[in-house]
């Protein structure tokens, strides 16, 4: 007897303008198991689950849920049907306390009319004990650790009955205590019948938690392994699943002296004795995982974020801490992570965004106008390919390859001498991407030193000359271009290293 | 993500004597008590005399009112600048029906005053929930346009004590057991108010709002129904705070009201009311609301011109936010602390 | 070390084909006059003119003199404070610095200072205030609305508390007169020199320096700005010292036009200040206004104000007309801003499928 699964996709699909985000999307969640997705960054991970969660809508495709076909309109529809969705970064009230914040909504009251505290503390107590970790019911969610923060969100989504629990790279930005504790209370609730879907990165969390591996790659379904059945490279060779060498034009250049030099950078708690060189010429890029502390270095560095020790030297003078206007003067480019906030001034124009950075050395005798800024302007969105008729278009009306180039000419513009560039090609098309690697390529020709952050992993082979990668902010391992594979800087990102033997000093 | 983390151990519950030696309200009460200590030291008839106690317990009713509104639209997120014009345009109002209506029941004046600042507030809130403009300016602009109705209205002219049928001047100096009706009326007021935010969904609704948006809307709330509850209570309110003007007063012209706006923000601040929403009880905002009216009738007993009471008020804005935020900024230490060390 | 040198002709990209751009998107008509700017500018000469015609005894050289004099303060104010608020940030204290720099210039007269000192030191009590006001906003790091509202009942108590009831009058009269005498031979009075100077320096620092590049950037996203080397907390503390020194200045020159230094002098002015801002087209969110809208904003309220005083509606109607036109420009920019995004997603659309 063959009953119908707990929760079902079949074919789903949804586009966001001309952008497939999913194409075909299958997904299978038995109750009393739990289901691992991976997937590179990009392959639609997080779009299926905010189609299951009622943030989006699909296109098209099937969906049931313990096998009637289900359509929901908002995130209530979601609650209400049995389906609790954590975040990464959970979305508490911090001023409510714990046990308001499971009962949000549905306080309950006593006879004379008030909330009945005594009872969501009691419950609460009784949640988060199940859970094994009790957290005091009374203290305000501000101030909870991200970890503790999730098992409120767990604790409320058992409160409120749900059957599918779905959590979203919980892990991310977890120690490995609180992951194992994580993987406790995951196991629990898939002894108590509930059906989880996990996403996440580390495989060796995957492995020893889930019970199938679904692999999505390109908005695809491309295969539903058993756990007891497959093996870690398998799953690799299923989500890289392409050749990677051929999509990345490298220039051969030649590497020349040392432009950056950071030494025994540290800022508590985020990352530790972090020491790397970049050389002119050469692309350098930091690997690892999301949340590993990759751009919390880089922005050290470059002055956005403060530091609590080390040093940062570009051609043998230091760098300032907290003073990315002087480490611009030094030569240094960033660019950001994230282009709509960090980036770029979305309401501005293409000139005014491009010559942002270069205002002071654009200005005669202290003045700067319109006419004094379009030349440079109207060079790099040359240069660029910057698909707009005219230099006043917003940013906002570009598409993301586009807004990206922006940025870019923004930042070549200042004629750095060492360019960090933090996931440049995230969430833009592929024609884009490929002009992004060649400019990159071509900028270390010209002896520029080019530090890149990437999630993707062919990104990162088919582009760096050195690979460092990060793990739990610090760096431990660094493989060179010769060396690195798929398999052994995903091992090295996921693997805390087996002993002393792999700590490098670059 | 650091090498430092560990489980971080579960916060200690305070003892509940802690919490109450911690809260704002304690402070609060205590300041109250030695300032009317140390007033009525210098000068005994500040408390014990008839009009003394008199006028200390019914003084604050006005500001109490007008606080618990504006600090309900501050808990959202907000700001209402509107509430001095509103209380201006239902106490006229009022005088005016008692004027020109014979015979009007004083229940029914007190519905239509009520009413008539519920609707100017929920103007407000059509305008700031529909147009996704800043508060601040819209309840700028209807301060001014509201005073100006009241002035394009009024003119020169004023309400005279004979407008006031003598039930309704009566409520002023009325007493309940050596305390005046009209406070207890308000306290009334507060505890329903203060019951509906802290025991009430619709109420915990609003501090969800204000306390994080993003997931307020993630959660599934309506930021616009739940913006215009709280412009229309915080008009009602005004306009209740019109008729208690009137009944303590007995007079009223168009400047009526003018900066009580600040005033009201100052109490709300004072009384526990975190700018940024989120946060802060009713019963703070009352006490705050006392104690401010409180110092502005203690300050000439203890020689201060009363002169000073603005620039009093100005300190306690200025000293609350900095309190909140260095509060704010230690125990966010703290907790990141206990997360990292342990 | 071989130093990057990366300049166009050393290009990294081989561009295929030279692309061209218009400088503009818009033709020249439609940027100029489909604006916030020309709107109230035609709002003002139709006022004026409309009111040449109709309104008795307005076609008089005095009543643009008074005109002018009446709005000085606020024309005055309002130019650093349109800078504030292009940050994003917000100053409600300016009326009340006026207040406190009245007070001092005048206690300070009236102790016997040279008069000239005392205006000095009237303009620096309103520089410290303006200190205050930027290290709570910009190092401390409380909301700047939080802090002028509080340092607004702060100072205007003090500048009350100082005086009193009494006021200092006794300033020389050459002094008084020659704040209120005219300009040359002009219809208008010397205080228009200061006001059209001072928005000179500050159209030009806003729109034609570096730093009024960075002023714009911090207000369309502080992230950004940050990240492209703009000292967003300096420039931010600059701006308060610069508004209340401009409140100070125009706190000494309030207290000689009408001879009176009293503790309520600016009154309310914040609120016409914020108003003439936001009227004259600059956002509220920050990012987006020029110095001329807000100059024109205040021009606007104070013709309306002076056609009604003239017009015989009385001078108090200014209040509903300030607010009514505060909450009419706000609706407008409100629904223009929802047309032009649903025209702008429907333009999008099209952009992402031609790629």
């Amino acid at each position: 007897m063959t009953e119908a699964p707990l929760l079902q996709l079949d074919g789903v699909s949804k586009s966001f303008g001309a952008v497939a985000a999913l194409v075909r999307a299958d997904l299978a969640l038995e109750a009393g198991s739990i289901h691992a997705l991976v997937g590179e960054n990009g392959a639609g991970k997080s779009t299926l689950v905010k189609i299951i969660g009622g943030l989006y809508q699909r296109d098209g495709g099937e969906f049931t849920l313990e096998g009637e076909s289900v359509d929901f309109h908002s995130t209530r529809d979601a609650k209400e049907a049995g389906i609790a969705v954590i975040y990464q970064e959970p979305t508490l009230f911090p001023d409510f306390t714990v046990a308001e914040n499971i009962f949000v909504g549905r306080q309950p009251y006593t006879k004379l009319g008030l909330l009945d505290r005594a009872k969501m503390r009691r419950e609460t107590r009784e949640l988060t004990q199940r859970l094994g970790v009790p957290i005091d019911p009374d203290r305000e969610a501000r101030g909870l650790s991200i970890a503790d923060q999730q098992v409120v969100e767990i604790a409320k989504s058992i409160s409120v009955g749900a059957k599918v629990i779905i959590m979203d790279e919980p892990t991310a930005a977890l120690s490995g205590v609180e992951v194992d504790r994580l993987m406790g209370i995951a196991r629990q609730l898939r002894d108590e019948g509930k059906g989880l879907i996990f996403i996440s990165h580390r495989f060796d969390e995957v492995f020893s938690l889930c019970d199938t591996i679904t692999v999505m790659r390109d908005g695809t379904y491309i295969a539903t392994n058993t756990t007891t059945e497959t093996t870690e490279d398998a799953i690799i060779r299923q989500m890289v699943g392409r050749s990677v060498e051929n999509l990345f034009p490298k220039q051969e250049t030649t590497v020349g002296e040392a432009v950056l030099e950071v030494t025994d950078l540290t800022s508590v708690g985020v990352f530790e004795n972090v020491s790397f060189t970049v050389r002119s010429g050469e692309i350098v890029c930091f690997a690892g995982l999301v949340g590993a502390g990759r751009s919390e270095i880089a922005r050290a560095v470059f002055g956005v974020d403060r530091y609590d020790s080390g040093s940062v030297r570009i051609g043998g003078k230091a760098v300032p801490p907290k003073n990315p206007a002087a480490a611009m003067r030094l030569g240094m480019g960033f660019v950001p992570e994230d282009r709509r906030k960090q980036g770029l001034a979305m309401d501005a124009g293409v000139q005014s965004n491009i010559t942002l950075a270069i205002r002071d050395s654009l200005s005669k005798f202290g003045f700067i106008t319109s006419s004094l800024e379009e030349p440079s302007a109207r060079t790099w969105a040359s240069r660029l390919q910057v698909k707009t008729h005219a230099l006043d278009t917003e940013a906002s009306m570009l598409s993301g390859g586009n807004q990206q180039k922006v940025v870019l000419g923004k930042w070549l513009a200042t004629q750095p001498s060492i360019l960090i560039v933090d996931e440049p090609t995230r969430g833009i098309d592929v024609g884009t991407k490929a002009e992004v690697h060649r400019l990159l390529s071509e900028l270390a020709g010209t002896g520029v030193a080019v530090l890149m952050i990437s999630s993707e992993l062919p990104e990162v082979l088919g582009m760096a000359d050195r690979v460092l990668v990060v793990r739990e902010g610090r760096i431990t391992a660094e493989i060179a271009r010769e060396q690195a594979t798929p398999e052994n800087v995903m091992y090295a990102a996921t693997h805390a290293p087996a002993d002393n033997s792999t700590e490098t000093a670059a | 993500m650091s090498v430092t983390h560990t489980v971080p151990p579960i916060e200690a519950g305070r003892s509940p004597l802690q919490k109450v030696l911690r809260a704002r309200e304690f402070g609060l009460v205590v300041l109250i008590v030695a300032l009317i200590a140390v007033t009525t030291a210098v000068q005994p008839t500040f408390l014990f005399s008839d009009g003394g106690w008199r006028e200390l317990l019914r003084q604050p009713t006005i500001l109490i009112l007008i606080a618990l509104g504006e600090a309900i639209v501050i808990i959202t997120r907000n700001i209402d600048l509107s509430i001095g014009s509103i209380l201006c345009l239902s106490t006229y109002t009022s005088g005016w029906l008692f004027a020109n209506v014979e015979g009007i029941p004083i229940v029914l004046v007190v519905v239509i005053g009520v009413a008539l600042g519920a609707f100017l507030g929920l103007i407000n809130g059509l305008l700031v929930a529909f147009l996704k403009v800043p508060s601040l300016v819209i309840t700028l602009g209807t301060l001014y346009a509201y005073r100006g109705i009241a002035i394009l209205w009024i003119g020169p002219q004023f309400i005279r004590s004979s407008w006031l049928p003598p039930e309704f001047r009566a409520l002023g100096t009325m007493q309940w057991a050596s305390i005046p009706v009209l406070l207890i009326l308000v306290l009334i007021v507060v505890l329903i108010v203060g019951w509906f935010m802290t025991s009430r969904r619709a109420g915990r609704d609003l501090y969800a709002l204000g306390s994080n948006p993003e997931a307020a809307k993630l959660f599934g709330l309506s930021e616009r129904r739940l913006t215009l509850n709280a412009f229309v209570t915080s008009g009602a309110l005004a306009g209740l705070g019109g008729l208690v003007y009137l009944s303590i007063y007995a007079t009223g012209d168009a400047r009526v009201g003018t900066g009580y706006e600040l005033e009201a923000v100052a109490a709300a601040v004072v009384g526990g009311v975190a700018i940024v929403g989120g946060s802060g009880t009713i019963w703070g905002v009352a006490l705050g609301a006392f104690f401010l009216a409180t110092i502005s009738s203690a300050l000439p007993v203890l020689g201060v011109p009363s002169l000073w009471q603005q620039a009093i008020v100005g300190i306690f804005i200025v000293g609350a936010i900095l309190l909140d935020r260095v509060l704010f900024l230690s125990r966010t230490r703290r907790a990141k602390r206990k997360g990292s060390e342990s | 070390m071989s130093q990057a040198t990366l300049t166009p002709s050393s290009a990294p990209v081989p561009a295929p084909a030279e692309r061209q751009y218009q400088r503009h998107d818009k033709p020249l008509w439609r940027r100029t006059l489909l604006r916030t700017e020309s709107a109230i500018i035609l709002a003002i000469v139709l006022l004026l003119v409309i009111a040449t015609f109709t309104v008795p005894f307005f076609a008089q050289p005095y009543t643009y003199q008074t005109m002018i004099l009446n709005s000085a303060p606020v024309l005055l104010m309002l130019l650093p404070v349109t800078l504030i608020i292009i940050t994003g940030d917000i100053d409600l204290s300016v009326g009340s610095v006026l207040g406190f720099s009245s007070a001092i210039f005048g206690l300070a007269f009236q102790a016997g200072i040279p008069i000239g000192v005392a205006a000095v030191l009237g303009v620096l009590a309103g520089g410290l205030v303006g200190v205050l006001n930027g290290v709570l906003v910009t190092i401390v790091g409380l909301p700047s609305l939080a802090v002028t509202i509080g340092t607004l009942a702060l100072f205007r108590g003090i500048a009350v508390g100082l005086l009193g009831t009494t006021s200092v009058t006794d300033f020389p009269t050459d002094i008084t007169r020659a704040m209120t005498a005219p300009l040359g031979g002009l219809p208008v009075p010397v205080v228009t020199l200061a006001i059209v100077v001072l928005a000179l320096l500050f159209g030009a620092l806003l729109h034609f320096t570096p730093f009024g590049r960075g002023v714009f950037a911090i207000g369309q996203s502080p992230e950004n700005a940050a990240f492209s080397g703009v000292r967003v907390n300096r420039t931010r503390l600059i701006l308060f010292v610069m508004s209340s020194l401009v409140a100070g200045a125009t706190g000494v020159y309030f207290t000689l036009q009408y001879s009176n230094a009293i503790g309520t002098n600016g009154f309310g002015f914040e609120l016409q200040v914020v108003t003439a801002i936001v009227l004259g087209g600059v956002s509220i969110w920050g990012g987006r206004g020029t110095i001329l809208g807000a100059l024109a904003g205040g021009v606007l309220i104070a013709a309306l104000n002076k056609t009604l005083q003239l017009a015989g509606i009385g001078s108090d109607t200014i209040s509903i007309v300030t607010g009514a036109a505060l909450i009419f420009s706000v609706v407008v920019a409100s629904v223009a801003g929802f047309i032009s995004r649903r025209r702008r997603s429907k333009a999008t659309a099209v952009v992402a499928v031609g790629t």
